[in-house]
């Protein structure tokens, strides 16, 4: 096997369709799953590629490159809008995770507890794909197919998420439920962003991870909360219904768990937006 | 990047790896580097024992390819700046921050990023700052505290160590510089390296293939199996229970059992994929649950075992079915634990060598000698042709008194002529080692009235795996500490160990006794509300005292302390409860509770001969030599029994040298299990001392009183007294005066009933929690643990400390997070452990009932810990929310459950 640490992404891209290897980036999920089997692929080590790591302003937004970490993200000047994206950031693993474990290898590890996908959901990410042939945008929604499942096809890096435009009103929460208090893989947790104007929610969006395949946006509930109070949103959260998720049993909680305390954790997580 | 050639800076100096470019950075660093202060505690970055600092940042060496260390600026402890470093090291060791020491540059690399943005940091900051870095032994908060603490003036150690003294442990030294060394920290370069392999199914059936190709790959030295065990293939730890094999023979009974090794060069064996291994398997039905295992239908684990039932103990006192019809109320409940893993960051890990035709096992062990007589009929080899070496243990609780590596070394060793190394994979570890006892547990209690409890019945299942390893011993423990600290006049209770097509359980800190505790001070609290008594009374007046029976008849003279232990708790009763009603009031989905729970445990062997033997001598040149084989796994043996012996020959603990543990430099001490070496290690060393000292007056008529001080080649004594030492004979082991002392507790064997004097000794205490439990999750947050132990009398306060404190740690997490599931939960983030943040301020209330056989009145301490820790949450759980919980753990989909069919929104 070979590692191969290209410093540009004409490089790395060409090595991509030249072969098939596994590419890395913090290792946080790659070197677990190894486990202590031998390699036998071929590396990509994608955080030495120029300008991959960097998060920045662009004309249409902000643009997270694949290389950059969750600390990266902490520490970026960032509107209110990311705050539900910093609160998930800090609670990824531990310190020595969100140094290490970038952003995108959450996206493209694509588990069903991926603590980056809720808050990125409801900022409209997408996710910026590169391989020789050029460049192709996909909605995150779209990007992450199922479990372990992404839109990628050999040849092709992720090389950046793009967030649009956000307003300096839009206020954003994140809220996750865990065994413990660090080193915890979520059980569930909510991401919301939204307006808040004249004491009502406008926009707002709602994501739940790890009771679903994929982390899903619960637009019905959004539609409804349109023009709600904070307040008002625990009735109605009384009778949402959430039939379009499918939560499972596992050592961390039961699928009848998940679903019965989603209601509080869309309450919180609604709240911290509003007023935290 | 080219493989082969990758430079950064360790330390400040210049490195050069000539590793392929995958490779972890903690292998690097440790193998080709020699940084062996950097841990490798799980390779998944779930443990953080590996953190460096990378350009300043700490990360996880073992998520970390060398290749990515290229250029880059890369720490370990020893490269922290040096002033610093001090700080922290002076700190750490004056709080008692490392115990065992396998977490502590993990912590302390930590500790020391965020000091450099946050010189005075609070403790929530140091919570986020050590989050990634798991602990086992401390229970946090006397990292915490040594953390916060960093620049404040350290306290002067009382210099001289008596009895009673809060001295630093004496090994504290190595534990803080790095330069400790563990089970995988002592194997020469160049040694060949083991490989097991392992069934991949509970139950199975397997055929290997053509070893012989193995055998001649090259690199390969040998590939082991049932048919080259020399002695007898089968391993365990108590008389008539000895049926684990080494290397299953046709059959394995558990997933992870291992059937072969294969032995080969280091290089060789890490590029092994043992899915080319050529062995067949047939999975086979498989039974797992103790209720199952015990139905007709079920497979048979060992045939000599019907029902697969391995044994039971019991004990009955008075007339149970009389006292349950006196009372005026009875009240039953059935309880349910899991298996517990122990969870230690350092995984099973060792060396082995023949060394002049004798076989030398460097190993991290909890009872070198137990291991020797195991590793003798496995080999077939004298015990004198064995020599154990203990490494330092990251962490034991049990699970490192039953052999692990050991014969794969050695019989790799023996057959190849060459050192051989491994060290477990934490899966490899949680597979295959042994676990607390899964309990499935009925109790019946009756109280009158006036709430005196009149009978109390207890029948607890016990899931002991596929093979016995300690199992018999909690059958046997059990029934004898059901009941708790207490008088119940009319009593039965029953024990089973049950085979399983699981992990073999074991050892593991209580033998037992934690999980019946959970069922009886639950049913305890229950008994109380329902004739209306406040449940600190109620214990209270049912506890235990001076020239009371226990139920097995024994009776105590002095040194029952319960009572006081409960007394102690009354402060933190009063207020809490009046805090938690008040807190309530205005509080909606936050419900905060108190509970409180007692406990005690017997020191030693149950009713059989467990002696300690301790040797010390006087050199010419005036040292003084203590040959100490009481293994320190982080408890701080090497301390205490340095402080009884300094203080009965009559000097300073610095005075002392320390030598062992090591089976060939040191006499038996028995193992570091059951709470015994504070008291039985800790007699032999009094007697030991003694004995010296009396040689030493002697010599020169000396009053009693003499105060003996040491100099070079001489021993001055008050009185104007002087020995010139070197001018004396020198004899047996090279000392001019030795002494040898050993100690056996006095106990006698038990009748059919369980009657009799099990235990020379029992500890006593209890536990108050305080919980905040949020009803809308069912999560459960420990705010505060208040502990009282009566301990005899403290021989160093601080080490008292950092064993409550570690073993309500270990409590919490059984109360509310750690279930093992085999096959499903064999890492460290499926399977949870209290993080920094999940361990509550915790008072530790010291209380001296002497014991009249404990040196200067000492008693054992390390079970005791988290025994009562469990139950106290589970009662605080109660008192929140008036829920009862009698699933462990407490899971937040178990706690929300059970609010839900209490009518909790």
């Amino acid at each position: 096997m070979t590692y191969l640490a290209p410093t540009t992404l004409n490089e790395a891209l060409a090595a991509l369709s030249a072969g098939a290897p596994s590419v890395i980036a913090g290792g946080t999920d790659w070197y677990p799953a190894q486990g202590t089997r031998p390699v036998k692929r071929d590396l990509l080590d994608v955080t030495r590629i120029e300008g991959l790591r960097a998060i920045t302003r662009t004309d249409s937004g902000w643009r997270i490159g694949a290389a950059s970490t969750w600390s990266d993200i902490i520490r970026a000047d960032l509107p209110r809008a990311f705050d539900g994206l910093k609160a998930a950031a800090r609670e990824v693993g531990s310190v020595q995770i969100q140094n290490a474990g970038t952003i995108v290898g959450n996206l493209c590890n694509a588990s069903p507890a991926a603590d980056g996908v809720p808050p990125l959901l409801c900022l409209d990410a997408q996710v910026e794909i590169g391989s020789i042939f050029g460049i192709r945008t996909v909605p995150l929604e779209e990007f992450i197919m199922g479990v372990r499942q992404i839109d990628l096809a050999q040849g092709e890096l992720v090389t950046a998420i793009l967030i649009p435009k956000t307003t300096d009103t839009r206020r954003s929460g994140f809220v996750k439920l865990g065994a413990r208090k660090y080193l915890v893989i979520s059980i569930a947790m909510v991401a919301v962003t939204c307006e808040i104007e004249n004491g009502v929610l406008r926009k707002a969006r709602i994501a739940v991870g790890a009771c679903s395949p994929v982390a899903q946006r619960l637009h019905a509930l959004e539609a409804a909360l349109e023009g709600k109070s904070p307040e008002a949103a625990a009735p109605l959260l009384q009778i949402a219904e959430f039939s379009q998720l499918a939560p499972i049993d596992d050592v961390r909680g039961s699928g009848v768990y998940r679903l019965d305390v989603l209601r509080a954790l869309i309450s919180r997580a609604l709240m911290e937006a509003a007023y935290g | 990047m080219d493989d082969g050639s990758i430079g950064f800076c360790l330390n400040g100096n210049p490195a050069q790896s000539v590793a392929h470019g995958h490779v972890r950075l903690s292998d690097v660093l440790r193998e080709e580097m020699g940084a062996k202060e950097v841990k490798i505690g799980c390779n998944a970055g779930d443990c953080g024992a590996c953190t460096v600092l990378i350009d300043g940042l700490p990360v996880c060496a073992c998520l970390t390819s060398v290749a990515q260390a290229q250029g880059r600026d890369v720490q370990t402890l020893r490269g922290i700046d040096l002033v610093l470093l001090g700080k922290l090291q002076a700190s750490f060791s004056a709080h008692q921050a490392a115990q065992c020491g396998i977490c502590t540059p993990g912590m302390m690399i930590s500790a020391a990023a965020l000091l450099k943005e946050v010189p005075q940091p609070n403790i929530a900051q140091v919570q986020d700052a050590l989050g990634g870095v798991l602990c086992r032994c401390t229970g946090y908060r006397k990292i915490i505290d040594a953390v916060v603490a960093v620049g404040a003036p350290v306290a002067g150690a009382a210099a001289k160590g008596a009895v009673g003294d809060p001295i630093a442990r004496v090994d504290a030294a190595c534990k803080v510089d790095g330069s400790e060394r563990f089970g995988d920290d002592v194997a020469p370069e160049g040694a060949l390296v083991a490989l097991v392999i392992r069934s991949p199914f509970p139950h199975a059936g397997f055929e290997f293939g053509d070893l012989d190709a193995v055998r001649a790959l090259k690199g390969i030295e040998a590939v082991l199996t049932a048919d080259d065990i020399p002695g007898v293939n089968l391993f365990g730890t108590i008389p008539g229970f000895i049926d684990q094999p080494v290397f299953a023979l046709r059959e394995t009974r558990f997933k992870g059992e291992a059937v072969a090794a294969i032995i080969g060069e280091a290089d060789v064996i890490n590029a092994y994929d043992t899915d080319y291994f050529p062995v067949t398997w047939q999975e086979l039905p498989a039974v797992q649950d103790v209720s199952a295992a015990q139905t007709r239908d079920a497979p048979q684990l060992h045939e000599e075992h019907e029902n697969n039932v391995m044994c039971s103990g019991f004990v009955a006192h008075g007339d149970i079915d009389a006292g349950l019809r006196a009372a005026d109320i009875v009240l039953s409940g059935r309880f349910e634990t899991s298996f517990v893993e122990h969870a230690y960051i350092e995984p099973e890990a060792g060396f082995a060598e023949m060394v002049q035709g004798r076989l030398h096992l460097h190993v991290c062990t909890q009872a070198p000698v137990m291991n020797q007589e195991a590793l003798a009929g496995v080999l077939r080899l004298s015990k004198d042709d064995i020599r154990i070496v203990p490494t330092a243990v990251g962490g034991g609780f049990g699970a490192k008194l039953d052999l692990t590596v050991h014969p794969f070394l050695a019989l790799g060793a023996m057959v190849t002529g060459r050192p051989v190394r491994m060290a477990y994979s934490r899966v490899e570890s949680m597979a295959t080692s042994t676990k607390r006892h899964p309990g499935r547990i009925t109790i019946k209690g009756g109280v009158c009235k006036d709430g005196l409890l009149t009978g109390l019945s207890f029948d607890g299942d016990f899931n002991t795996g596929a093979y016995a390893s300690w199992g018999p011993t909690v059958a046997n423990r059990v029934p004898l500490h059901a009941s708790g600290p207490y008088r119940v006049p009319n009593y039965r209770a029953a024990a089973k160990g049950v085979y399983t097509h699981c992990p073999p359980a074991g050892a593991f800190r209580g033998f037992g006794v934690p999980q019946s505790a959970i069922a009886q001070e639950s049913l305890f609290d229950e008994l109380a509300e329902a004739i209306g008594m406040d449940a600190l009374d109620f214990r209270l007046l049912n506890a235990l005292d001076n020239g009371v029976p226990t139920v097995s008849g024994q009776v105590f003279a002095q040194g029952v302390g319960i009572k006081p232990c409960l007394e102690a708790l009354r402060p933190a009763w009063e207020v809490e409860k009046t805090a938690c009603a008040t807190f309530n009031k205005t509080s909606s989905h936050l419900k905060r509770g108190v509970g409180v729970a007692g406990g005690w445990y017997g020191c030693g062997n149950t009713s059989m001969a467990n002696p300690s033997t301790i040797k010390c001598g006087l050199r010419s040149d005036g040292t003084l030599v203590l040959h100490q084989g009481a293994v320190d796994i982080g408890q701080g043996s090497n301390t205490v029994i340095s402080q009884i012996f300094a203080q009965s020959f009559g000097v300073a603990v610095e005075d002392v040298v320390l030598v062992g543990a090591d089976t060939d430099l040191t006499p038996d001490a028995g193992k570091t299990s059951a709470s015994r070496q504070t008291f039985v290690t800790g007699n032999a060393a009094k007697l030991s001392g003694e004995s010296l000292r009396r040689q030493v007056l002697t010599l020169v008529n000396a009053a009693e009183d003499a105060q003996i001080s040491l100099g070079t080649g001489t021993l001055e004594m008050s009185g104007g007294h002087v020995v010139d030492l070197s001018r004396m004979e020198v004899g047996e082991d090279g000392y001019v005066m030795r002494a040898v002392a050993s100690y056996d507790p006095p106990t006698e064997p038990l009748d059919e009933n369980g009657q009799g004097v099990p235990y020379a000794q029992f500890g006593y205490t209890a536990h108050l929690a305080v919980v905040e439990v949020d009803t809308q999750l069912g999560t459960i947050k420990a705010v505060r643990i208040v502990a009282a132990h009566d301990v005899g009398q403290a021989i160093n306060p601080l080490l008292v400390m950092g064993q409550v404190q570690g073993g309500v740690a270990q409590g919490l997490g059984m109360a509310l997070m750690e279930e093992f599931i085999p096959g499903r939960t064999e890492n460290l983030h499926d399977y949870l452990i209290p993080t920094i943040g999940d361990v509550p301020p915790i008072e530790t209330l010291i209380i001296e009932e002497p014991d009249a056989h404990g040196p200067f009145g000492a008693k054992g301490l390390g079970e005791h810990a988290l025994i009562p820790t469990a139950p106290a949450i589970l009662n605080a759980v109660h008192n929140a929310t008036g829920v009862r919980l009698r699933h462990v753990p407490a899971l937040p989909h178990r706690v929300r459950a059970a609010l839900k069919e209490a009518g909790y929104e």
